[in-house]
């Protein structure tokens, strides 16, 4: 590297950043390490915590049953991902510009949205259920457990792989394709030959989203999965818990979760290093053409994937404006009485989901340009260390960064809990690795001779990042934010443990009414949030011009 | 009018990599001077510290009298072109040429009048209100060098401004460059790799290699009488056929001998003899020379071109003048007599010239 003289306001920028990450990220997480490992009787050195909990069927059945959910789940949205992606590519399909849109708004809402919509239509007095039981006269009891389970988190999840492999197969360049037809591979030896072996990195990085993102849910095992008890909801009511409330024990439960989304990261970056190829095509793949016959079966299936991925958005919408007849129960009358009811409760949650996630988003925006700036283009022992810990949130499930924060910030000099300020860094410090790989993909993406140009011209650095990067990296960083944006008013699993009344934000609203049999609120706030996703959405696709988005 | 550059035993290490050493080099005012080598060499390392953007770990760097060393980038007042031209996307072509005078605190409508000056000179001013990317790779270029000149730097430094640039254009443009840089007349450090280009566009060149400053010269000089194997090599082709030396005689051995009046006193011993490619006479007839037989042969209009193999094996290319005669057919056994004032001769131990000074 070429070694150069800097000037010092950017290793004063770094340490800075370097201090908010000790304090937020480093400090909350030995905190709970070392309380995952203390005795509380004589702070002595135990393992008791974990032992108990691997020596218990109860819990370890947990363990078992999170991965099974998670697995089965993983592999059915990276297959269904990976083959949507690949048929709206590779083959006209009508209107794919508005599926495009649809799929991504079906990954826009929390899973358990997902989760209690599906138990509206599949549950045991579900819409379906009883279309079902009705026609074939069965006593079908409802989706609940495992298969519930994995039906809201493969429809959630597959839009992810699906959008990272779409932009993967949009980098390919067709002269592989025609490469391999030259040489005398026929289609299916070019899919498996050619296709797959190329987007398989993405394929991994994007299950592993999913992976982490099932793994560590609660919400939806919370709802749906009834008798199936999984990890996370084990670790939830072990912290929430009125019953038992063991805080050194569920430290314990969140270490043993972070050491298994740790071996996942690592195992994902070891199998993306050995099989990453960087892509660009000068001619992507063309559309190509079908016969009637598949033409028509791809259809069918590409549209009847998005349709019921869609299906809870809508039913959630639908029952919005429903009146209830008792808790729970629909009828068919249209009414606005649930919005009269939710404007009235609790008139902050809408405010407060915009703050905070505005909030949230300026910080994260302004300290994930910054730190990205910091790590490629002035590399030092700190800005790496910088860079280095702002991955750590990736993972940090969000119900074990709120347990971090509860525990960390409790007691002056740092006393946050119940503050909105604490919710909003909670915000920031999960959604920062994200932007920050996004800005690190747009700072690379300009040539280093560009600053170098603007200092030979006579601005200082200060004045040649102003003038010069911030401006380049705009476009990208704003719609960098809007994603963002979408992503953090949706978010459930950290706020959930961290929020008070006064401090209420529309996922945790929807969650809470959901708890109590509140069905028609819950639906009137759920659609206040995919209201807000979908206008941030088309105002995404709006200023970028684009139509495929990464998240 | 321009400045001297004084380079003045520099050094660059990255950690224990040094990749400079002692490195000096005088840089004549208002002269072009092209520093060309293969990539690796160091040169651009060096441009770079002559800019500021990299350090200097020893030794200093002056322009007339005073040490730049520790002057920042943007007080140095040198105007760069940098190799991906580094055109400011999100500024129109006047705002990307005004954006130096912008830094210098000039008033908006002079620096506006300046920057339509200079883009007048490059012949771009028609683009003036356009974006960088509705402009081609040529064009970005000129606002590139409209931008570095129009500052008024001391010194214009230049890292490869054509590579990127296809054949035709790059001829073009390496005009476009000397001229204009002939009528400013401001000192220029060039770098490139491409030894066609430095002999067009340069007064005087310095080959490197190695971090080493193999030899400075005119380009006409370096050709005709590189200071060592190297440059000989690198610039142009050289053949480097074995030879003894003896009273101011070259011996080929096959009783070819060929006095010489170009070497040094009391040459003597193992030398390497540097033909280039037009410095042989072919025979077919039998005349004295050194045995070859032709194993093909390229055509090109204005030059016949011969690949041949030597005795020993070595292979070797002759270039004729193309004439009426026929072209010597593939196979046939040939001897080939050598310009004795051209050629030069290297000891073949140092591989340092053993021509006198002057000839």
């Amino acid at each position: 590297m070429k070694k150069r003289r800097y000037s010092p306001i950017w290793t004063f920028l770094a340490l800075l950043i370097l201090a908010l990450f000790v304090i937020f990220v480093v400090y909350p997480l030995i905190l709970i390490l070392y309380k995952s490992v203390v005795n509380p009787s004589d702070n002595s050195f135990t393992i008791e915590n974990f032992t108990r909990f691997f020596t218990r069927k109860y819990y370890t059945n947990t363990l078992l049953n999170s991965f099974s959910v998670t697995i089965v789940s993983t592999l059915i949205s990276a297959t269904l991902g990976l083959v949507i992606a690949y048929i709206t590519r590779q083959y006209k399909i009508a209107g794919s510009k508005w599926l495009n849109i649809c799929i991504v708004v079906s990954y826009l809402s929390p899973p358990f949205i997902g989760a209690y919509a599906w138990i509206q239509l599949l549950g045991r007095n579900g819409l379906f259920t009883r279309i079902i039981n009705g026609l074939f006269g069965i006593k079908f009891g409802g989706i609940y457990g495992f298969a519930g389970i994995v039906l809201v988190f493969s429809l959630q999840s597959f839009p992810l792989v699906y959008m990272y492999v779409s932009g993967a197969l949009q980098n390919l360049d067709n002269s592989l394709n025609e490469a391999a037809e030259s040489l005398g591979a026929n289609n299916f030896q070019r899919v498996t030959g050619i296709i797959l072996p190329l987007v398989l990195p993405t394929v991994l990085a994007s299950s592993l989203l999913v992976f982490m993102r099932v793994f560590s849910d609660f919400g939806t095992p919370m709802l749906i999965g009834e008798g199936y008890r999984t990890f996370p909801v084990v670790l939830y009511n072990q912290f929430m818990g009125e019953v038992t409330n063991d805080s050194y024990f569920a430290a314990a439960l969140c270490v043993i979760i972070m050491a298994i989304t740790l071996v996942f990261f690592f195992l994902q970056r070891w199998i993306a290093r050995r099989h990453s190829y960087a892509m660009s095509a000068l001619k992507p793949m063309l559309p190509r053409v079908q016969r009637t016959l598949p033409k028509i079966l791809c259809h069918v299936f590409v549209y009847l994937v998005v349709l019921v991925a869609l299906l809870p958005q809508l039913t959630v919408i639908v029952t919005s404006f429903l009146k209830e007849s008792t808790p729970g129960i629909f009828t068919t009358e249209f009414s606005l009485i649930n919005y009269e009811t939710i404007f009235s409760k609790n008139p902050r949650v809408i405010p407060n989901t915009y703050l905070f996630g505005l909030a949230a988003i300026a910080l994260v925006v302004v300290l994930g340009v910054l730190i990205s700036y910091l790590a490629v283009r002035r590399k030092s022992i700190i800005t790496s260390t910088v860079d280095t810990l702002t991955m750590l949130p990736y993972i940090i499930p969000g119900s074990v960064l709120g347990i971090c924060f509860l525990y960390a910030f409790a007691q002056p000099p740092l006393a946050l809990t119940g503050t909105a300020l604490i919710i909003i860094i909670s915000l920031t410090v999960r959604r920062m690795p994200y932007t920050i790989r996004s800005s690190t993909a747009i700072i690379s993406q300009i040539s280093p001779s560009i600053e170098e140009a603007a200092v030979s011209l006579g601005a200082s650095e200060v004045r040649s990042f102003g003038e010069i990067m911030l401006p380049m990296m705009m476009p990208g960083v704003i719609s960098g934010a809007i994603m963002s944006w979408v992503t953090v008013i949706s978010e459930l699993s950290s706020s959930i443990m961290l929020y008070r009344a006064s401090t209420q934000t529309l996922t945790v609203a929807v969650y809470t009414e959901v708890i109590r049999d509140c069905f028609g609120n819950a639906a009137a706030y759920s659609t206040v949030l995919t209201v807000t996703s979908v206008l941030s959405l088309l105002l995404f696709f709006k200023l970028t011009g684009r139509r495929d988005i990464s998240v | 009018m321009g400045v001297a550059i004084h380079v003045n035993n520099v050094t660059k290490a990255y950690g224990k990599n040094i990749v400079i050493q002692g490195l000096s080099a005088e840089i004549r005012p208002g002269e072009f001077f092209t520093l060309l080598g293969p990539s690796g060499c160091g040169k651009t390392t060096l441009l770079r510290m002559i800019i500021g953007f990299n350090t200097i770990e020893a030794g200093e760097i002056r322009v007339n009298d005073k040490v730049i060393n520790n002057i920042p980038t943007n007080k140095r007042n040198m105007g760069m072109v940098f190799q991906n031209y580094a055109v400011f996307p999100h500024m129109s072509v006047r705002d990307n040429v005004a954006y130096g005078l912008k830094t210098r605190r000039i008033p908006r409508a002079e620096r506006y009048r300046k920057a339509d000056e200079i883009l007048k000179l490059v012949k771009i001013d028609q683009y003036a209100n356009r974006m960088p990317t509705q402009l081609s790779g040529g064009q970005q270029q000129r606002v590139a060098l409209a931008r570095a000149i129009v500052i008024e730097p001391e010194v214009l430094l230049m890292d490869e401004p054509l590579s990127n640039l296809d054949a035709k254009l790059r001829v073009e443009m390496r005009n476009v460059i000397k001229q204009i840089q002939h009528q400013i007349g401001i000192t220029t450090v060039y770098v490139t790799h491409d030894q066609e280009e430095a002999l067009a566009i340069s007064d005087r060149i310095a080959v490197m290699n190695g971090g080493v400053i193999q030899q400075v010269g005119t380009p006409k000089h370096i050709y005709q009488r590189p200071a060592n194997e190297f440059v000989s090599t690198f610039i142009g082709l050289s053949n480097l056929l074995d030879a003894d030396c003896k009273d101011n005689t070259l011996d080929f051995g096959d009783n070819y001998r060929v006095p010489v009046t170009t070497l040094k006193d009391g040459v003597s011993g193992k030398v390497h003899v540097a033909v280039r490619p037009e410095e042989f006479i072919i025979h077919t007839d039998g005349t004295p020379g050194i045995p070859a037989t032709v194993t093909s042969s390229v055509f090109l209009g204005m030059t016949q071109h011969y690949f041949m193999q030597l005795k020993n094996g070595k292979e070797i290319e002759v270039v004729e003048n193309s004439d009426l005669t026929d072209i010597i057919p593939d196979g046939s056994e040939v001897s080939l007599e050598i310009m004795p004032l051209k050629v030069n001769i290297f000891d073949a131990e140092t591989r340092a010239t053993l021509i006198r000074e002057g000839v």
